[in-house]
């Protein structure tokens, strides 16, 4: 069996904690949250450190889904299993229910944390893609105390994101507005396979029932997971309809960037990003439809 | 006269007093030590002063090897030991046997011919200080062009990878063929219809989910070698090593214990068992060494690799009259294929499937690339999954051309009952079968007829759903002496069998078990036989110190030949026991009459004497009738007369989004029939597992190489193997043919459904996507190369 | 370094390396071998076992980070000499044949009847989903894991019917 190579193992209890020890050990250091990731990593040699801080007992502090007036903060150590489980995702972003149903298995999902997803920016990662569709912005923790970023900003590329050496990510945080809804779909060879290609998509509809915004995020056809600004601009201010879909669908297929190979042609996954795109769309409104529905016959779909 | 009844595991919740005294369904003797974490698996063994072993390999495909420098590994504070190719070729140990009679690499010397080859072995103190000190071996290689691509592997201009083999100035390794191709050509000549097709059987490997490993513990004062390892086969290893290491064979003791799952990955030796061995040699110290995912996956026995084009001749209304094919086999860098010696294609002659033909031809060439050696495995019974993949694809290709109902079709031309035993095309003699009824059996489960209406209405709704079907025919159980032998050892098998005083008995199989369930089988075969309980019988297996010479477990072959020695065995115990129960009862042999346990004087219902009672006086004071030995027991070598042959009518459903092309398999209906049936639940087990391996290979599971010759599969995030998601609740049945010539009837089944699945799984997706147009696909039918197949663009696995 | 932690209810304190992985401190060093492991990426879940109640796969997790913490390992699951139901419902389907990926898929399963004493089968699907057998299909295994279900609930009776299998018998014996 494969096995890393030596290195030296510290934990930490606090963020404050957290960031003196990075700042100290610089960039031969490495923060571990679920590790599932990072340690397969490490086994096959890709990835090696001088030490490695365990920052799991920072679950306390930084594992939580906390729902405020037009916010939803996660804490960066919240597990997938706990996102699957938060009744308040659930019902503000139904999104995250759909990609934790796929995002590698029910084992890995119960060590595996928001924040060490992110921090991965692996292009095909879901969550990343769940978060750029939601506008998501990311709370980053460093010797001068905190900054905010966007997802945009977040990602740098491939496996690289805005985190400093001594900086660690502790909170994501969500705008949630009225009227909308969301929706994930990936197409996957097997479960617990790496996606083909994901799509995530929110929706937000006005009072006269026409789109006031839509995001559409996409893993795996691109160098990172990719929002699509075309498809907003598309789709504001129009009643949704299945020609406004196939619309989108279009603009996501032309906006992406995949590659040939073991999981499919970049053909194929241009179409399924046009297929997918138009699925989540459609799903987003038709969840829409179902909550106002519901609350107007006085009960929830 | 076909007659059904409900039955199998509706019994499965019983309560544990299911406890047939023989045949029926007992549950498993092995379970009680496995469900508390008990098994004991080559990587749980740890010795005093076990030292471990790890393998730096090959990075590149082919290249020439250039300088092995050790000397920083050697400087590692815990490595006892380093070796390289030019330390064993020192010791007339870097290049060993393979079981084809070609020789393959145990470090290289030379040349690295394979990405994964060994190179050089590290022995430390450690696991984590083995492979830490792999990292500290400097290996300078001079990359040479690699041949990958077995179409062009025989170009003149091809590089030539056995140049370590006398004379050898290209990469053909055999050509072979079978059948007649005068007939087969004048019956294609003058047929209505021709149809060929190209199709693929890409590479795949078994990956059990315990790797191949091995503990080698060599006494240095009595000179003794132990090895235990994960072989399938410990009696022919055993032989081998004495062969290979120049140790005398009775200085060699090989146990298999418990092993994580085979599928014939664990048929051949591989080098990394040999390295251990001369680690434990050259250190005094018993040596562990356990190959990680990776290298189970780029090294070891894969699978399959033929490109093949299959041809079928009929006339217009449904009579198929011959089938042809010619084969491109990718052998790898070695040959190191695990088949009874005379066929080195296997037993792909029975590609003439269940169909009574007027002519049959097959030709093959064989040829060397740089990929890893094997082609033998992943239950495949030697080359049969190939042969009926073949068949029951191109008949399918027949059935649309002639639009016939591929049901139909089949029924159309299969054997019939009254033919068998049935000498095909190419020479094999069929034993026994009857293939309409288990085909009606299938039909009538999967509800037939109504899927093909409701595959009518979905088409009208756009909707895309297929109904595949496959019927197989399978050879298992090698074999015949006369016939077969690997690398000189005859595939009989031994079987001992001792009754103790009190009744309790030992039996002792040459064959060993990696989950197939031989210590409850066998206790049966002999409870049946003898009347001892099962509870009663101890199956001793898997060490070569334990158990009489045989040739292990693999093509489907325990039951059909080692079921039959102990059948036998216990027959032989019997006759003995008669002897002396007419001592007993004083009355003549021919008085007496064998009533399950016991026998009994014919016409005096209270004159018997139990098993039980018989063992006691045989080993008890008192005479014994003249010429009786004291004890009760017997040994044998069985000799099969022929193979088995098991059939298979399966049934496939599936369901392909339009939208994403991915396939889900919605419904599989197996139904088997492997003669006497010994244990209805174990073999349901076998069947089940088979059928998965067959959504594996048909949706996901292949070994891809790119240009380069880089294994693009060396992990288990690459290599897909279905997980419980990907398959339905599986549907079975059963007929019943028994075996004429085999002691109970019993047929080999552990790898009917590894064989039948597959092409039922392509044959409902290409139905499925028959209104696109789309005869064939290749496998693996991942949602990418569906969807490119809709559009009309195939995608060739290789 | 020292890593202390209670291992099937039992507190254990080794010098380990900091880099070594949960499933060969319990392996190795506790000669707990019933937790297997069967791949370098956490794909196969031979190595299931249980952190703080929860099933994780113990090939990538460090034995330093379960110290402090509770591990529960498939030695643990018999309890005073009486298997769990899990592991009978194992036997009774013949949920097993090699019993390689057997201790993880048990661990997963004693998890989930804790979490969820009723799944449906596709619940327990997806529950095993992140484990590979290779002998059986599956199929057993959900038999086996539905079983335990039953049997906790004192609801299994011998009526229950748990696959389809039709006979026919035809040809001639011997």
């Amino acid at each position: 069996m494969q096995v890393p190579a030596p290195f030296e193992y510290r934990r930490v209890s606090t963020v404050d904690e957290a960031v003196a020890l990075l700042y100290r050990l610089g960039d031969t250091a490495r923060l571990v949250a679920g590790g599932h990731s990072l340690l397969p990593m490490m086994k096959l040699r890709l990835a090696n450190f001088e030490y490695l801080i365990d920052i799991n007992e920072l679950h306390d502090e930084l594992g939580y889904v906390r729902a405020e007036p037009g916010l939803i903060r996660i804490g960066a150590m919240t597990r997938h299993r706990e996102l699957r489980e938060s009744a308040e995702l659930a019902a503000a972003f139904p999104v995250f229910g759909d990609a934790e149903r796929v995002i590698a298995d029910p084992l890995v999902r119960n060590r595996g944390t928001l924040g060490g997803s992110l921090c991965q920016a692996d292009p095909s990662e879901d969550l990343s893609a769940v978060c750029t569709t939601l506008d998501a912005s990311c709370v980053i923790h460093g010797m001068d105390g905190e900054r905010v970023v966007s997802m945009e900003d977040f990602h740098r590329g491939p496996y690289e994101t805005a985190v400093g050496d001594a900086e660690i990510l502790t909170e994501v945080r969500f705008p949630v507005r009225p009227r909308g809804s969301s929706a994930y779909e990936t197409v996957e060879r097997r479960a617990g396979d790496w996606a083909v290609v994901s799509a995530g998509a929110a929706v937000w509809l006005d009072e006269a029932g026409l789109i006031a915004d839509a995001r559409v995020g996409l893993a795996a056809v691109g160098p990172h997971t990719a929002g699509i600004p075309g498809i907003a601009e598309a789709l504001r201010g129009q009643r949704p309809a299945e020609e406004l879909w196939a619309r989108a669908g279009d603009i996501a297929a032309e906006a992406c960037d995949p590659v040939t190979d073991r999981r499919g042609s970049a053909a194929y996954k241009r179409h399924l990003a046009r297929e997918l795109t138009m699925r989540v769309l459609r799903r987003s409104v038709a969840r829409i439809d179902a909550h106002i529905g519901g609350h107007i016959d006085g009960q929830e779909v | 006269m076909t007659t059904y009844a409900a039955g199998g595991h509706r019994t499965a919740f019983v309560d544990n007093d299911t406890k047939p005294n023989g045949h029926g369904r007992m549950l498993r003797k092995e379970d009680p030590r496995f469900v508390r974490g008990r098994g004991r698996y080559v990587d749980d063994l740890q010795l005093p002063g076990m030292l471990h072993l790890a393998i730096l390999r090959s990075p590149f495909a082919h290249a020439r090897v250039v300088s092995v420098d050790t000397t920083l590994a050697e400087a590692h504070p815990k490595v006892r030991l380093v070796v390289t190719g030019a330390m064993l070729a020192e010791k007339g140990l870097a290049w060993m046997p393979t079981l084809s009679n070609d020789v393959q690499a145990v470090l290289a010397t030379d040349k690295v011919r394979f990405q994964g080859q060994e190179v050089a072995f590290v022995v430390a103190e450690d696991r984590y200080a083995a492979r830490d000190a792999l990292e500290l071996i400097d290996v300078e290689y001079e990359p040479l062009d690699p041949v990958i691509d077995v179409r062009t592997a025989l170009s003149p201009d091809a590089p030539v990878i056995r140049d370590d083999l006398e004379g050898k100035a290209d990469n053909h390794v055999f050509d072979w063929e079978t059948g007649d191709a005068a007939a087969t050509e004048a019956v294609f000549a003058r047929a209505d219809v021709v149809v060929s097709q190209d199709i693929v059987y890409p590479r795949v490997h078994p990956a059990p989910m315990e790797t191949c490993g091995a503990v080698a513990d060599f006494d240095a004062v009595d000179g003794k070698l132990t090895l235990w390892s994960t072989t399938q086969a410990p009696h022919a290893h055993r032989t081998l090593y004495a062969i290979v290491a120049g140790l005398p064979e009775h200085k060699i003791r090989v146990v298999s214990p418990d092993i994580g799952g085979g599928f014939g990955n664990k048929v051949p030796i591989y080098p990394g068992y040999v390295c251990a061995i001369v680690g434990s040699l050259l250190t005094g110290k018993p040596v562990k060494w356990m190959e990680d995912r990776a290298e189970n996956l780029i090294s070891t026995g894969f699978a399959r690799d033929y490109v093949m084009r299959g041809e079928i001749a009929a006339t217009r209304d449904g009579r198929i009259l011959a089938v042809r094919t010619h084969v491109l086999a990718d052998h790898g860098a070695f040959n190191g294929v695990a088949a009874p010696v005379k066929y080195p294609a296997g037993f792909f002659g029975v590609f003439t499937g269940s169909y009574d033909l007027e002519a049959a031809y097959c030709e093959m060439t064989a040829v060397y690339t740089n990929k890893a050696p094997g082609g033998v495995a992943y239950a495949c019974s030697f080359r049969i999954t190939e042969a009926v993949y073949l068949v029951e694809r191109i008949v399918d290709c027949l059935a649309r051309e002639l639009d016939m109902d591929p049901v139909e079709l089949r029924m159309r031309n299969f054997i019939r009952p009254e033919q068998f035993p049935y000498r095909t095309r190419t020479g094999w003699v069929y034993d026994s079968g009857n293939y309409a009824p288990t085909m009606e059996l299938a039909k009538e489960i999967a509800g037939y007829d109504a899927l093909r209406a409701e595959q009518k209405e979905r088409r009208a709704r756009g909707e895309i759903m297929g109904v595949g079907v496959s019927f197989f025919t399978e050879a298992v159980g090698a074999g015949p002496r006369k016939d077969m032998d690997i690398l000189g050892l005859g595939m009989a098998d031994g079987c001992e069998l001792r009754v103790h005083p009190t009744g309790k008995a030992v039996v002792r199989l040459s064959v060993q078990t990696q989950g197939q369930g031989h210590e409850t089988t066998f206790a049966q075969i002999v409870a049946e036989e003898l009347g001892i309980p099962p509870q009663d019988i101890e199956v001793v297996h898997g060490d070569t110190d334990q158990t009489p010479f045989g040739l292990g477990t693999y093509g489907s072959r325990s039951t059909p030949v080692s079921g039959a020695a102990a059948a036998l065995v216990a027959r032989k115990v019997r006759d003995k026991a008669r002897l002396i129960a007419s001592g007993m009862l004083e009355v003549s042999v021919a008085d007496l009459e064998w009533e399950k346990g016991a026998f009994r004087v014919a016409g005096d219902p209270d004159a018997s004497v139990t098993i039980q009672d018989i063992a006691m006086k045989a080993h008890g004071a008192g005479d014994l009738p003249e010429g009786v030995e004291g004890g009760l027991e017997a040994q044998i070598c069985y000799n099969p007369e022929n193979l088995t042959y098991p059939h298979g009518a399966y049934i496939c459903v599936v369901d392909i989004d339009p939208g994403t092309a991915k396939v889900t398999v919605r419904r599989f209906v197996a139904v088997d029939d492997c003669g006497t049936r010994i244990n209805p639940m174990i073999i349901e087990g076998q069947v089940h597992g088979g059928l998965t391996d067959g959504v594996g290979m048909a949706l996901m599971e292949m070994i891809a190489f790119d240009e380069d010759g880089n294994c693009l599969s060396g992990s288990l995030m690459d290599y897909l193997i279905p997980t419980a998601l990907e398959v339905p609740d599986w549907e079975t049945g059963f007929t019943v043919t028994p075996s004429p010539h085999h002691p109970i009837g019993a047929k080999g089944v552990g790898e009917s459904a590894t064989v039948g699945s597959p092409p039922a799984i392509v044959n409902a997706v290409v139905d499925a996507l028959s209104p696109f147009g789309i005869r064939h696909a290749d496998m693996p039918l991942t949602p990418s190369r569906v969807w490119e197949a809709m559009r009309g663009r195939p995608t060739p696995p290789i | 370094m020292q890593v202390t932690m209670t291992v099937n209810g039992e507190e254990v304190t080794r010098d380990i390396e900091g880099r070594l992985l949960l499933v060969h401190f319990l392996r190795d060093h506790l000669q707990l071998t019933g937790t297997h492991w069967g791949c370098d990426t956490s794909n196969c879940g031979t190595c299931v076992v249980w952190l703080d109640g929860e099933p994780v796969k113990s090939c990538t997790v460090l034995a330093a980070m379960a110290g402090g913490h509770e591990v529960r390992t498939v030695e643990g699951l018999e309890q005073n000499g009486e298997l769990d139901p899990v592991q009978r419902g194992f036997i009774e389907c013949h949920g097993l044949q090699c019993g390689f990926c057997t201790p993880g898929m048990m661990m997963t399963a004693r998890a989930l009847l804790d979490a969820n004493p009723d799944p449906s089968d596709e619940e327990i699907r997806e529950a095993i989903s992140g484990q590979i057998c290779r002998c059986t299909g599956y199929a057993t295994i959900v038999r086996s894991i539905r079983w335990a279900a039953a049997e906790q609930a004192g609801t299994r009776t011998t009526a229950e019917e748990p696959g389809r299998t039709v006979a026919s018998t035809s040809g001639s014996a011997s």
